[in-house]
This record gives C-alpha cells, structure tokens and sequence, in this order.
C-alpha cells in the first residue's frame, strides 16, 4: 500500500509521519511536496502536523485554499482514505471535509504530554484494529485543539457514529471531549493526536501503529484480497 | 538615539560620536591607524559592532583560551557556527549553547524567541539537521509582578518559535535567585545532527565566487543588538526595545529545510548564519576566515523598509537571514533550491583577494576596510582582576544551619522552592515529540533523543548552580561541569563535550573579572578531569542591572552518547522490593545550599568541595554498572540533598520508600556534598551493583504504599504520603504565578 504524505511550507511532523508509515508500518511512503503534485498513485492520503504557513491568518486557513486541496477533495470522493493529524486536522475543517472548526486552548497555551483516548467508535476503516471503547495513549501537541461546532453539528456527529476519539480527560476544552472525528462516508478521518508518535514503544506508547494497521487491512481486504 | 542621516568622519571625531557606539577612545584611535584615516559613519558603526565584547570576545578571549578544546572525538572546536563530536558510524553531534539575554530584559517574548531562532542557525548552517533545544533560563523572585511577566513570556516566546520550526524541547532547567531580578538569563542550547562527509564551514573561499544573500529582507531591526548586548541594563534599556529583533519561525522553517537541500549542491562553498552584527560579522568573519576579501554592492541586498542607509543595512539584526559563497556561474543551482521554499536568493557581492571588505552604496564605495581587523586582529583586553573581599570572609565562615526544626516542614518548604519545584507548567508548553525521537522527556537528569536508523542516543543536559560559584568561583565552576556530567551518566551516556554560556556581570570592574577568571579555571580543570572538552560557547557580559551583576553564570550544556538505548536509566523509581543506594557520603556543607536560601535568604559560607578525581571515580563507576544493566534508576544529588532527591525519585509513579539513615539529621538530609547519586538496584543484580560501585550503601527499599519514610538512628523522623509532597512539589509554580503580590 502505498501513503502520500504531503508536505505544505510550515509543515513539520511530515517526516515522523513518513517514520512511521515506513519504518514502523513497513508500507510504502513518499513525501510529497504541495506544488505541482500528482496524487493519482496513491492509496492513502496524509496530512501531517505542523504549522502549515506558520499558522498565519488561521491554524491550516492557507494551507486549505492549495491546489493540492483540489485534488484531495478529489480522491476523497473517489474513496481514498485521508488522515490529518493535528495541523492536518485543521486544514481538512478549513478546506470543509469535515465539520466544525478549531478555537485556542481553553488555558490559552500550547500543551504538549500523553493523554488518554477512548476509541468511540472501533468499526471505521482507522479503527478496526482497536477494541471497543478500548482506553489508548497518545501524544497531544497543539495551541489550537479545543474543537468546536455548534448542536446540530454535535447531534449529527454523535448521530452518524462519527466521533471517532474522545478525550478521557479534556485538556483542551473540546465540545463533546471530541479528539477526533470521520466524515459520514467514512473515509476522512481528522484528529488532534498524534498516532505517528506513538508507533514505537521506546517512544513512549505504540498505540498509534493499530490505526495504520486498521488502514492497511481495510484496503487489503478490499482491494487486494477481493481481486 | 543616534542619527540615521551620515555624520561626517570630522565630526565623529570631534563630537565623540564613536563612544556613542560603543567605541573607546584608544580603540577610536586605533582605528584611524588602521585605516590611516577617520572612519566615516558606515565604517565606525561597522567596527563598533565587530570590536564589541558580543562579536569580537575582546575581554573573554584570554580566559576562553584556558579552556581545553581538543580531544580525538573533536570534530570541530570554537571558532565556527558550533562546536562537533563524533558519535561514530561516519555521524556526527553539532551543538551550541547562546545567550540572549539583554534582549529578553526588555522584550521577553521576542527576545526569548529570537535568541531560539539564533541558536538553530548556527547549527543548520553547518549543514547540520536541528534535533534537540533546551533553554537555561535564570529569573529574579516569582513574588514579582514584573518577574512572573518575563518568566511568562520568555517560556511563551520559547515555545511560539521552537513549537512552529519543528525542533523539540527536550529539556533545561529554570532557576530563580534574587540577582536576575531585572536581568533574567535565558541561554538557549541547540544540537543537530550531522553525516561527517556533509560538515560545511563559514568561509568565503575562491576568488571570484559569488556572494548570494538568502532569507528574510533586511529592516531596521535590532540595529546596534550587538553593542546594546554588551553594556550594563539600566532604566534607559526600555528606549533599546528597537535593538530586539523580530522573529519569524515559519521564515525559519522554510530556511532550515532550503540550507539542508543547498548543502548537497555541489556549488556551494560556504554558509554562515546573519546572527550578532548581522550582515557585517557573518561576512567579514566569512571572508576573513578564507584568507580573502569580500566586495559586496548594498543596493542589491533585499530590504523590506525604504530608504535604508548603508550603516542601517550592515548593522541591522533583523532574524532568519544566510550568506552563502557560492562557485561563480553556478549560482542558479542554489537560487532555485531557495525558490521552491518561496525564499529569496541573491548574489550581493564577490570574493576578492585583496583581503578588504569593500561595500558600495548607490555607486559609491562607502566602506574600505581591511577585513582582518575587523575579526582576527580586533583588539584584546587583559583586564585587572581582584579578588572580592567577601570571598575571603566567606571562607572563614563555617555555616551550619540551626534553624530546623521540624524535617517534615522543611523537606516540604524545600520542594516547594521554585528552583526545586516540579516544571511541568514550563515544559508542558513546550513541544518536546516533534521529530520522534525524545526517548526520556522533560523533567529528568538528562533528556534522551534516539539516533534514528541505529541503537545509539544522544544524552543532552544544561545546569550551572550559580550559588555556588557566586561563594567560590573556581570550585563552582568544577561543580557545574561535573553536575552536567553527573545527570549524563544518570540517563545512561559517557559524557562527550561541552558547551559553554559565560554570563558574567561588567567585566571592567576587577571583582567581576576575578569571578569569570576564576570559574574558568574551574570549568578547565573539571573538562580535563572529566575528558569533556569545550567545543563551543558564547560569552555574555554587562549582566548587571543598575550596577548590581548578577551571580557568576556560566551555564553547562552537555552533550553524552548511549551505546544502547538498553543503557536508557530513568532518574525515577520504578519498583517495589528494589534496593535503595546513595553513592557518596554525607558532609556537613550547606553554603549556597537551598536550605541555606530558606533559613537565611542570602548565601554566605563556603561552597561545597569537590575532588575531581573522586567524581570521575564515582562517575565511571556508576556507568558500568548501568551498562553491565544492574541499575534500575539513576538520580544525581543537587539542590535540597537527599530528602529532595528521594522525594523526586517517588514523584513519577506510586512508589514509596522506606530509609533508614544513621548520623546528623540536617547533615543526612539536606547537606549538598557533591559527588554523590541516589540508585535503585533489583535485589537480584544487588551484588553485583555492590562489586562495581564501591562507595554505594544500601539505605533503604522501595515500597508499595505510597508512603515516604526516612528513620535516622532509628527514629522515624519523616513520615508522609508521597502523594501529597508531590502535590505541593507540582502545585508551587502554577500557584506562585497565580498569587498577587
């Protein structure tokens, strides 16, 4: 399976994301930088953390009006797995594949540490290697985590089973404890933890590498398995 | 404020302009001999920033010659953009620590940002990949509005530009005494890595080649950061905010990844960052270095702000500019790289060989001057040292401290101090993950970042106890190398090498002189003791705020290699049944103590001794038994003693300890002998720890309870959940930021 993660100007957890893919994965990676790019090869699409334009203007506003955007949207129709992490996150709600937006820290400042997650919902294309409601570890690193939408939005997520991580306790002020949500096609996934940072236990946690491993299962499963 | 519009050379002279910049008259003088001429306005400023004490080390450069800097494993030694190690298999380690304080005095958020982003570039201009920040931040007393300001801000301005170029911080350490109240430290420290074969160096070699400009456009930022850092602070210091420069982390980013891409390029022939001095030192020292001369035409160099006069363009500060030389006609190589990344490139100027630095201004050359005395041949100063008469007093003075009466209360006051307390609400603000590969977080002896692709990694610590070199210049400055070493061994590394970052009150005044003099000698004497050479490193003088200096401040940066990440050793217990052992007995020394500050709220006596040869002893000995793996936890004894060290050695789990201690109660739990280390060993691997580690006594066990229990001479004397200690000990920061005065 092969990953593109694409790199914007101000991205900085591209190269973890491609550590992980690659090494602890063992899939195939590519950087791929945001001009002049084809998207066409690949099967899975990642957006990397960072600080996409040095978050000028809004956290991923910039970064959401690329051309490559276009051709995400793209696949995304078409039924390409798309992961944004973090700064990543923020570029698919600035760009509109997934609801909602990103205010500051509820305490105003960047926070960095593991946190605990609880997966909400284990039967999405990230997440079927995780057991239900199973507790996970994680790295946080953002200023600008504390999801927002309004109530419809909300009763929709919760609805449509799209929430797809909460936090167990929410550092951040994010409605719902939402640390991570799915589009209702299912394959647009948008997260403020960092699973590249957890794929290794020497780092800490490896609770991260079941949500490669969830994404490459999904589409061995239906596309390799099934030919 | 000086003038923009150009004085004439007369007048400069006659009006005393010169002193205005920070220009002596000798120095003056000197000048117009070396040019057999006045200097004009462009030309005085010029010199003025390359002789100041910041760019040139005209005070320090005899001391910093003590230091010893060699060693096989030395790649590279003071002189360039950062020191370099070799940590085998064809790789390398590039670190440098900096200063930035004056800026941060009047303007903590930029100046602690900038003095980041300074850091970074001296390493990546060596071609080398930034992995790793820590900061060594040192303020006056949290009971002030004005210190919780710039304690809040230089953390903020840390993270708003470490957090956004990518690079983590992995460690430091926070401070607070009295002395820095209006002139906080903050030294930031910067390591890369390096393959050996990429290694570029800041010299502007081949007559002929090209000049190109690379970055952000100059403004009029920071001009004069150079000078304003090497005078004392006083009130007029606020009219200096326009001396801070600005700084742009995303501008950075995008050079960081650009400079990485241009090291391969074939063309390129040297690279050195704009920092102190700006566009003047790093082209001037880039030339001089080479042997050659250097033409540059200013018209051509990118300005943001209109009308900028020549003297504005050499001596601004402003942030996240390169020079480069690159092979002539091969210069669209290099622009094209910076293009991608949206960065401009521009050839400014030419090597030549007639060894001047030469600029042109609209078609007029309005500077000629001979490059070397700007850099090699800048003038050195051997200033008058005198021992202080307090440092005599203090040595007849034995302190004992008497006012202790209840152990539980005074461990408790003691984690409570800000320079003990726990320092999650500065690191928490730090993005300490980035780049995965921080094995040990913040928070512990030594950060641990892994070498990806092998099974080594990378030790890194800061640490300088001020006090003590304030009470003794020369043993303080053994003790600060020889703490650097301890917490490296702590984690798990051999130490390597050595950074640097001397700050120093006005070195004009003979008692400051003999501080900087003697620590030196200290910090020598343990380098060379400890094989820790000194590979780079940035002096920073004038630390004084309305003639009161600060405490003699030479900050460690210390960087150690793991073989193995098996060797990785937490400071921190990890489970019940383990063997307790101190390494090192206790003495009765308590000058410069933490106590001492709680009971007295000065420092006075003598610091505590230290016998080089017992330290490296203890030190090797300890290492091999962490590598044979019969350590469990590593923790080095600082500030508070043993009770402080037991409690933080419970504070990361739910560990209990029960110790038994026999002698002097204050003296047992308090005293701050140096030399010694707290460990935890299984019961399993006890002897063979025992047959390793010759002065480890066994003092107690780790429990299950959660209970802190020391016994002296069979007496329970301190009995308390470890849960709440550590509640007091994380809650002491948060709740001094929060108090109103």
């Amino acid at each position: 399976m092969k990953f593109a993660v694409i790199v914007f100007p101000g991205s900085n957890c591209d190269r973890d994301m491609y550590h992980a893919v690659k090494d602890s994965l063992g899939e195939e990676a590519e950087l791929v930088w945001y001009e002049n790019a084809d998207l066409s090869g690949f099967d899975a699409i990642l957006l990397p953390g960072g600080f996409s334009y040095g978050d000028y203007l809004r956290s991923g506003a910039i970064a959401a009006t690329s051309t490559i955007v276009n051709q995400i949207k793209q696949k995304a129709s078409e039924g390409t797995p798309v992961l944004g992490v973090c700064n990543g996150f923020q570029v698919l709600l600035e760009s509109g594949l997934l609801p909602g937006a990103m205010l500051r820290n509820k305490k105003l400042k960047f926070m960095c540490r593991q946190e605990e997650l609880v997966v909400e919902n284990n039967q999405t294309q990230f997440t079927t290697s995780y057991g239900e409601k199973e507790a996970i570890i994680l790295p946080i690193a953002h200023g600008e985590g504390n999801y927002y939408c309004d109530e419809g939005v909300l009763a929709d997520l919760e609805a449509n089973r799209q929430i797809v991580f909460r936090y167990a306790d929410n550092p951040n002020g994010s409605v719902g404890d939402i640390a991570g949500i799915i589009n209702k096609q299912g394959n647009v996934l948008g997260m403020m933890p960092h699973p590249e940072r957890a794929t290794e236990a020497v780092l800490g946690s490896a609770d991260g590498l079941k949500l490669f491993e969830s994404v490459v299962n999904h589409w061995r499963e239906a596309y390799v398995a099934g030919v | 404020m000086l003038q923009v519009s150009e004085i004439s050379p007369k007048v400069i002279e006659k009006d005393l302009i010169y002193k205005e910049m920070g220009l002596t008259d000798a120095e003056y003088q000197h000048i117009k001999k070396v040019l057999n001429r006045r200097p004009n306005f462009t030309e005085t400023g010029i010199f003025s920033v390359m002789w100041s004490e910041h760019c040139s080390y005209k005070t320090s450069k005899p001391l910093l010659k003590k230091f010893p800097t060699k060693a096989p494993h030395v790649l590279q030694g003071p002189g360039e953009g950062a020191g370099i190690i070799d940590i085998g298999d064809g790789q390398a380690a590039v670190f440098k620590i900096e200063s930035h304080n004056h800026p941060s005095a009047v303007e903590p958020y930029q100046g602690a940002a900038t003095g980041v982003g300074g850091i970074i570039r001296d390493v990546f201009s060596m071609g080398a990949r930034p992995v790793a920040l820590l900061n060594s931040l040192r303020f006056g007393s949290l009971a002030s509005e004005r210190v919780k300001y710039l304690f809040e801000e230089v953390v903020n301005g840390i993270a708003g530009y470490g957090n956004c170029v990518g690079v983590p911080t992995v460690g430091g350490e926070v401070q607070f005494d009295n002395c820095y109240e209006g002139n906080p430290l903050v030294n930031a420290m910067c390591v890369g890595l390096i393959d050996q074969k990429d290694i570029q160096k800041g010299i502007a070699a081949g007559n002929g080649n090209t000049v190109l400009y690379a970055g952000a456009p100059t403004g009029r930022d920071g001009i004069h950061g150079a000078t304003f850092a090497s005078e004392d602070l006083s009130e007029e210091s606020e009219s200096k905010r326009p001396s801070v420069q600005v700084g742009d982390p995303f501008m950075e980013k995008l050079l960081i990844e650009a400079c990485l891409e241009a090291i391969h390029c074939e063309s390129l022939v040297g690279m050195q960052d704009m920092g102190a001095a700006g566009l003047t030192s790093s082209a001037s020292e880039m030339a001089s270095k080479a042997g050659m001369g250097m033409e540059m035409d200013l018209d051509l160099v990118p300005q943001r702000e209109l009308e900028m006069t020549p003297y504005e363009l050499m001596l601004s500060e402003s942030q996240e500019r390169m020079l480069m030389v690159v092979k002539k006609g091969e210069e669209q190589e290099i622009i094209d790289v910076f293009q991608k990344y949206g960065l401009e490139a521009v050839a400014v100027g030419r090597v030549t060989d007639d060894k001047q630095f030469r600029l042109l201004h609209k078609g007029e050359v309005v500077t000629d001057i001979p490059v070397d005395s700007l850099a090699e041949d800048a003038p050195v100063y051997h200033k008058p040292s005198e021992e202080p008469a307090y440092f005599k007093a203090y040595q007849q003075v034995d302190y004992y401290p008497d006012g202790v009466h209840n152990y539980t209360e005074t461990l408790k006051t003691l984690l409570q101090q800000p320079t003990i307390a726990n320092k999650e609400w500065v690191y928490d603000q730090y993005d300490s993950m980035v780049q995965t590969n921080t094995v040990v977080m913040p928070g512990s002896d030594a950060a641990v970042i892994r070498v990806k692709g092998t099974d080594k990694a990378l030790a890194i610590t800061t640490d300088c106890n001020s006090r003590y070199i304030y009470l003794d210049p020369e043993t303080g400055g053994k003790i600060a190398v020889a703490e650097a070493a301890r917490n490296i061994v702590c984690s798990g590394g051999k130490p390597l090498a050595l950074t640097d970052g001397l700050n120093f009150g006005n070195p004009d005044k003979p008692e400051n002189f003999w501080q900087m003099e003697k620590s030196v000698d200290g910090m020598s004497a343990a380098s060379l003791a400890l094989n820790t050479p000194v590979i780079s490193g940035n002096v920073s003088l004038y630390n004084e705020t309305n003639g009161q200096a600060i405490f003699p401040t030479p900050v460690v940066g210390m960087v150690g290699l793991l073989d193995s990440l098996n060797h990785v050793t937490p400071s921190f217990f990890q489970k019940a049944g383990d063997a307790i052992y101190v390494i090192g007995e206790a003495k009765a020394e308590f000058g410069g103590s933490e106590l001492q500050n709680v009971l007295e709220n000065k420092y006075f006596g003598k610091a505590p001794a230290i016998d080089l040869e017992l330290e490296m002893k203890r030190q090797t000995q300890l290492l091999e038994a962490i590598q044979d793996g019969t350590v469990v936890s590593a923790h080095d004894l600082a500030e508070g003693g043993l009770a402080v060290a037991l409690a933080e050695s419970c504070f990361a789990g739910q560990a209990g300890l029960d110790v038994s201690l026999e002698g002097d109660a204050v003296t047992e739990l308090f005293s701050e002998t140096q030399s010694r280390f707290l460990v935890s060993v299984s019961q399993e691997n006890q002897r063979a720890f025992e047959q390793i580690v010759e002065d480890a006594i066994q003092i107690g066990v780790v429990t299950d309870d959660g209970q802190y229990r020391i016994r002296i001479n069979g007496e329970t004397r301190i009995n308390q959940a470890a849960e709440d200690l550590k509640a007091l000990w994380k809650g002491a920061i948060p709740c001094l930021l929060k108090s109103k005065a």
